[in-house]
């Protein structure tokens, strides 16, 4: 009851303090953030020396050293914008659904983003980096609407525990239409498991560029939506006699969350659990004002986006662990000890 | 004045063992049908006379190699997973009286999948040895799984969410371990994670013959406690079942069928889950789910084998086959336990 614990401390604690701890933490956030972009750019399969890296910075390309850094600058910069944006849809999930189980993986809308690209390229020839996006956008919302419905039938609407196994069966469900759909198609970009598993490599500027304005709206509207959400923390019925149309605020942030959701996936793959994880420790930090909760998310998940790849890059020398495998290995865990701590009455 | 009575009790018990028997025997003509037809009918048409011969240990040239070193192993190869898969996955979902609680979805087919993909690409094993592995990393999931759900007793729900948990976690470690593989191949990927019988070849069949035998003989053993079982643990403990003893055997007993068979074929998608909800809409009210189930599975993977070799636009493994058709029936069934808290 972690949470719980944040919030008393909040009410009890004077304002001034907790805010400038709040800073504090924001400002130690930044600073792992900005170290781990740092490493992110030295470390990689290749040792390379601190020469190389200053002048690949400098934009030379000469030497095989300066060569592996330039590749390492957009993959960082993908895994920085692709690591914020999940953490940050994860906290908007689990704030929209009041769900301590909701994640962008989880709840099936990474896969189903997935699955609408795999689609549009194999049967409808969509080809412009645009098309793939807003393609992999409808495909996240339409999951997301989905695994909604499924999840809020019968006796006490959307509980934790019915939306995640619609949601893990809904996943479930696409991956196997995802391989059914790519399997004959050796053309397709990446092929198989690049859409089974979201991963980081690769990446180049010119993939990055079209997805920054639909990564940008998303954050905006993710992140104005913290003060409605806080009062859907309240509960339906408290909410709605604080005057906040619940059913509004709860489409307009779930369609920021789709927004960042579907961008992501459209150049990364799916890449699950992250959006879980993240918003847990970052309320261990803030508690859960969500004001404070959104930006700190964000910076904590762009902060183990990169360091999982880091460490992906790092365990299987000379062949990389795509960050959708390592960000499973450590978020899968912390599922199981989340269910594990809800109430029985819940599960 | 009971007369009457006990004679419409006899009059209904006997009709429905009937229509028992009845739904065997045309499961078992469906899967004898099937498995003959993929050893008449694959790229080319063989001759029933040749493959008769073939059988007898003719050489009769070209049929001998088709048929006796393609068709006939990928086919009892195909069968016995498939019977393996349904016996085992209805066995769970009966135990733990919840169709979503099958070895597939809470981990197990996972755990021995790895274990078999640790094996083989780690270990550089081959044979039964694999199968053992398999068999004890299942039995360790399922332990696992089971203790990571108990919280003042096991709640059946929670206990699908850590298995959802815990295969997540199975399945990056098969990926983790494929890339580090040195000949990564997507058809050795697929294997394990889809599942996959492609390259049968007969000396695999034993091994999974054998386990099917004495884990499957296990179970059909137990067949009436499990039975039991399904209405609650207290009202089997007061029919006079020891219920512990028996829920480790049918443990044991479905983890092994499961396993040895995963070693082998890969985790077949969605076969342990959809054979047990097939059974029972056909078989009905009428009897055990049991020999039904396995049947059910063996078809299923017999015709979705035959589907992804030779109906489909390009050749699928099984288990993308088995994947596709189960995927849409795992959410209608989530649907319509949403709706109503029903069983299988």
């Amino acid at each position: 009851m972690r949470p719980a614990a944040a919030t008393a401390r909040s009410v009890t604690a004077p304002a001034g303090r907790l805010r400038r701890l709040r800073a504090l933490w924001l400002l130690l956030v930044a600073a792992a953030l900005l170290v781990l972009v740092a490493l992110s750019v030295a470390i990689g399969t290749r040792d390379v020396g601190l020469g190389d890296i200053t002048s690949a910075l400098g934009g030379k390309v000469e030497t095989i050293g300066e060569a592996a850094v330039a590749m390492r600058i957009p993959r960082t910069f993908l895994a920085l914008l692709a690591g914020a944006a999940l953490g940050l849809a994860g906290a908007i999930m689990q704030g929209v659904t009041r769900n301590p189980l909701a994640d962008p993986g989880i709840l099936g809308v990474n896969m189903g983003a997935s699955l609408a690209v795999v689609v549009g390229v194999a049967w409808f020839h969509i080809e412009t980096a645009h098309a793939y996006i807003v393609t992999a956008i409808l495909g996240a919302g339409a999951a997301a609407i989905f695994v909604y419905i499924i999840g809020s039938l019968g006796r006490g609407g959307a509980t934790p525990l019915k939306l995640a196994l619609a949601g893990a069966a809904t996943s479930v469900a696409f991956s196997s239409l995802v391989i059914a759909v790519v399997l004959p198609r050796a053309d397709i970009a990446g092929g198989v498991r690049a859409w089974q598993i979201g991963g980081v490599g690769g990446a180049t500027f010119e993939r990055i560029y079209p997805i920054l304005p639909f990564l940008a709206a998303g954050f905006v509207i993710s992140l104005l939506s913290a003060r409605k959400l806080n009062a859907l923390a309240l509960g339906d019925e408290l909410a709605a006699g604080l005057g906040e149309h619940v059913a509004t605020t709860r489409a307009v942030a779930a369609f920021g969350a789709i927004l960042l959701c579907g961008a992501t996936t459209a150049v990364c793959g799916p890449i699950g659990f992250l959006g879980l994880v993240v918003p847990h420790l970052a309320r261990l930090l803030t508690g859960s004002d969500h004001r404070w909760l959104l930006p700190f998310s964000a910076l904590g998940g762009a902060c183990l986006l990169i360091a999982a790849d880091i460490v992906g890059r790092i365990v299987a020398r000379p062949a990389e662990l795509d960050v959708g495998i390592v960000t499973a290995l450590l978020g899968a865990p912390f599922f199981i000890w989340i269910v594990r701590r809800q109430r029985v009455r819940d599960l | 004045m009971l007369a009457p009575l006990v004679d419409s009790i006899v009059l209904n018990r006997r009709r429905r063992a009937r229509r028992h028997r009845l739904v065997i025997g045309l499961l078992l003509v469906l899967v004898a049908a099937t498995f003959v037809l993929t050893l008449l009918l694959g790229q080319s048409f063989t001759p029933p006379r040749d493959i008769l011969r073939t059988l007898m240990g003719e050489d009769v040239p070209g049929v001998a190699f088709t048929v006796g070193q393609l068709r006939l192993p990928r086919a009892i190869l195909t069968i016995l997973a498939g019977l393996s898969f349904g016996l085992g996955g209805v066995a769970f979902q009966i135990m733990l009286r919840n169709p979503l609680a099958s070895p597939d979805i809470i981990g197990i087919s996972w755990g021995a999948s790895a274990a078999a993909v640790f094996a083989i690409v780690v270990l550089g094993l081959s044979g039964p040895i694999v199968s053992i592995l398999a068999v004890s990393a299942g039995l360790g999931v399922a332990l696992l799984v089971y203790a990571l759900s108990f919280r003042n007793g096991v709640a059946g729900t929670r206990l699908i969410l850590v298995g959802i948990g815990v295969s997540a976690m199975l399945e990056s470690v098969i990926a983790y371990i494929l890339s580090t593989a040195p000949a990564w191949t997507l058809q050795e990927a697929l294997r394990w994670l889809t599942g996959s019988v492609n390259g049968a070849q007969l000396g695999q069949t034993l091994p999974l013959l054998v386990a099917l035998a004495l884990f499957g003989g296990l179970l059909l053993s137990r067949a009436r406690d499990l039975e039991a079982l399904r209405l609650g643990d207290d009202t089997a403990a007061a029919l006079g079942v020891r219920v512990g003893r028996t829920r480790v055997l049918i443990i044991i007993a479905a983890v092994g069928m499961i396993a040895s068979a995963t070693a082998i074929s890969g985790p077949i998608a969605f076969v342990a889950f959809l054979s047990g909800p097939i059974a029972a809409r056909i078989v009905g009210n009428n009897g055990s789910l049991l020999v039904p189930a396995a049947l059910t599975g063996a078809a299923l993977v017999l015709v979705g084998d035959y589907c992804g070799q030779f109906l489909l636009p390009s050749r699928y493994p099984v288990g993308v086959v088995t994947g596709a058709l189960g995927a849409p029936y795992l959410i209608f069934l989530i649907v319509r336990v949403n709706r109503s808290g029903g069983s299988l």
